[in-house]
């Protein structure tokens, strides 16, 4: 096969992981392993994790590791063919219309130019899969677990064989296939048959160890010091029975506003005023505030002497 | 796509009896995903025990619940060279390992099984230490001493009976609208893609407007059963109810919940009322035995709540309100499950009594977060509850 893209793909396991980092994410083996697979058997990747885990990071990561453009399909309830796929311009067939009965064209000639590809618009899934794309692209389905059941449906051809068949049109394939990636915060299970054509990671929350390198490479500003301790309090906060776990993402935000407040050292006043970014139900806010979060502070600072 | 072509040595063998394996511990693990996984190994290559659980992970699983499941049949099938040998002797792995070679903690007894599933047709031999023995038991069985309860079949009247009420469960299944259209006769939203189509037909003549109208779909429902030593008379009746409303042309999720909350969806599955019913009696754990409402409810709310309850779903509790616990978390636990769901119906045996009061904590404490509180004594009948559940009242109660 003709290698078209820019940047080539990375030769084993460990580049996979390297390149990644290089770009700031910290990939554990499992997922590199299955990012590497997926790129060589040309595979899409579905992603499933509680929010704010990086894995829309993943996607836009790879769309830089290849250098190949990123195509971005948010999904949403009633997410149709006309959204995700393709749509006809109505108003450019209605002008071909009169134009065709001024020039005095009629019958099925005139069907088949109006349903052509100049009346065509693009949308995410079908400019993705372009053959006139120059380089294949990143396809990102962000969400899938937003989109209804149905809309499931609509992607089975374009996950097994990178086509979309458009009835008056025909098919149309992908010269190359694009590197598809879809994520699914699981608020419902995906059906069997999307699942079965990708290869499956779970993104789970990282250890301390990895949670620090992200955190050392996402926030490069913050002390070494209260970067180990956010780190150490964010771990035990997962160790208690939330509603929602505080994810990653969630980890960074709370390292960036206590910078803003140009915090040195935790300390139990603007733990307080700050657990909203960490926490985001009031019932969880309520269980930790006061006794808990003191007693999670003394643990993290104790960990921190011993350490 | 790369063909699998032939791997040196037995790996594919292997592979393939792995996978086998896996299959008979109840994980779905198509052909497919076996070629898949060979094309995976020789791509990735084979440097490390590690790699090789990762690719295989990689291509074999597809949800995070059958990890754990997949780690230990990993551990056990790649363990051992010896072992490996004879698995690939023998069909199906019938194995003897050695004395030291018990496997500790014991692993998931549908797992033993399934590497070993003659285990139990085999005569204990003479030197019986040698013989392996996975513990039967369930890693999620806590040891309760527990009573299952016994379920007769079901019979063919009781069926058409539980289909006859299903056609007129449309009160349970309100239709919602969706965001999805569909052609419609009467003028709504103007279909441009059909009309042009006639348009182009017609030679360009413009002969009549088509169109689209909203579709609606019935919402999806959610339910509940309580299956402790309270409501024993109910329970079977529940699974049955449970298994026709599966059936039905809406999502439906089902949960029983005694002590611990079980999940009885996929159980609930098979098309014969009898085979699912049993499925789901061999799987619960805590037939009749104690209730535990606010534990059971936590847990729903925190493990499946965001996974099966979509915002447009009713959720239908069905059991008798006896708690004994704190009925404080109770109501907590309530008003977050009525939050998170379109409406709540509560269906409840005692309300049969004529001059019922709600008078016991856990029913005081539940009572406030329900749309609706409806009788069910008349479960053992499908045929008076489609009566009550069509009743005016199961509307929604407006918020």
């Amino acid at each position: 096969m003709p290698r078209m893209s820019p940047d080539p793909l990375p030769s084993s396991i460990e580049d996979t992981q390297q390149r990644l980092l290089s770009l700031d994410y910290v990939a554990d083996r499992q997922l590199a392993t299955t990012l590497y697979l997926a790129l060589k058997l040309q595979r899409p990747v579905f992603l499933e994790g509680e929010p704010g885990t990086g894995k829309t990071e993943i996607a836009k990561t790879l769309s830089a590791l290849l250098g190949r453009p990123l195509i971005r399909l948010q999904c949403f309830e009633g997410l149709d063919l006309a959204g995700a796929a393709y749509e006809w311009n109505y108003a450019r067939q209605m002008l071909e219309i009169r134009m065709a009965e001024a020039q005095g064209r009629v019958g099925n000639d005139l069907n088949r130019s109006l349903f052509s590809e100049a009346f065509l618009i693009k949308r995410a899934l079908l400019q993705a899969i372009d053959p006139a794309n120059p380089v294949a692209p990143v396809l990102l389905i962000d969400e899938l677990d937003r989109a209804d059941e149905p809309f499931e449906a609509f992607l089975l051809e374009v996950l097994s064989d990178f086509q979309i068949t458009i009835p008056e049109l025909g098919t149309v394939k992908a010269k190359e296939p694009p590197v598809v990636v879809l994520t699914s915060n699981r608020t419902r299970e995906i059906h069997d048959a999307v699942k079965r054509r990708c290869l499956y990671h779970w993104v789970g929350y990282p250890d301390a160890a990895r949670e620090l390198q992200i955190l050392q490479r996402r926030v490069p500003g913050a002390a070494p010091e209260l970067a180990r301790q956010i780190v150490a309090f964010v771990q035990s906060l997962r160790k208690l029975e939330l509603y929602k776990l505080p994810g990653i993402a969630e980890t960074i935000e709370w390292a960036r506003a206590l910078m803003e407040l140009d915090t040195i050292v935790l300390d139990p006043q603007v733990l307080q005023d700050t657990l909203g970014v960490l926490l985001k139900y009031q019932d969880d806010i309520a269980q930790v505030q006061g006794a808990q979060a003191l007693k999670l502070l003394d643990e993290v600072k104790r960990l921190a002497m011993a350490g | 796509m790369i063909p699998a072509r032939p791997t040196p040595g037995r790996l594919a063998e292997n592979v393939m009896h792995f996978a086998r394996v896996l299959r008979h511990a109840g994980l779905p693990v198509g052909t497919d995903r076996v070629s898949l996984s060979l094309q995976a190994l020789q791509v990735a290559g084979l440097h490390s025990k590690r790699e090789l659980h990762d690719v295989l992970q990689t291509c074999l699983l597809d949800r995070v619940e059958h990890r754990e499941l997949f780690d230990q049949a990993f551990e056990l099938f790649w363990r051992d060279p010896d072992l490996m040998g004879r698995m690939r002797a023998l069909l199906l792995p019938k194995v003897q390992l050695k004395p030291g070679a018990v496997p500790q903690p014991p692993e998931n007894r549908r797992l033993g099984e399934a590497l070993f599933p003659r285990q139990n047709e085999a005569p204990p031999p003479p030197d019986a230490p040698e013989e392996t023995e996975i513990h039967a038991e369930l890693t999620w069985n806590d040891r309760e001493v527990l009573r299952k309860a016994d379920f007769e079949t079901m019979t063919a009247d009781e069926w058409r009976e539980a289909r006859r009420l299903l056609a007129r469960m449309h009160l349970l299944f309100e239709p919602l609208t969706t965001r999805r259209t569909q052609p419609a006769t009467r003028p709504g939203r103007a279909d441009w893609r059909a009309t042009l189509a006639a348009m182009g037909r017609s030679g360009g003549e413009f002969t009549t407007l088509r169109w689209r109208q909203r579709r609606t779909q019935p919402a999806p429902l959610v339910l509940l059963a309580d299956i402790s030593g309270s409501m024993s008379r109910y329970s079977r009746m529940l699974l049955h109810f449970a298994h026709a409303l599966g059936h039905a042309e809406s999502r439906v999720e089902s949960f029983v919940f005694g002590t611990r909350l079980t999940r009885t969806t996929r159980l609930l599955k098979s098309r014969d009322p009898d085979v699912a019913v049993s499925q789901v009696v061999n799987a619960v754990q805590d037939w009749s035995g104690g209730t535990r409402i606010t534990q059971s409810l936590a847990a729903f709310n925190r493990r499946w709540a965001r996974r099966v309850v979509p915002g447009n779903a009713t959720v239908l509790i069905i059991s008798d309100g006896l708690e004994h616990g704190d009925t404080q978390d109770l109501s907590f636990e309530m008003e977050r499950l009525h939050k998170s769901c379109r409406r709540l119906v509560w269906l409840n045996p005692l309300l049969r009594f004529e001059r019922f009061e709600p008078r016991a904590a856990g029913i005081k404490a539940m009572l406030p977060h329900c749309d609706a509180f409806l009788p069910a004594h008349n479960l053992q009948s499908l045929e008076q509850l489609a009566a009550v559940l069509s009743r005016p009242g199961t509307a929604r109660t407006p918020r």
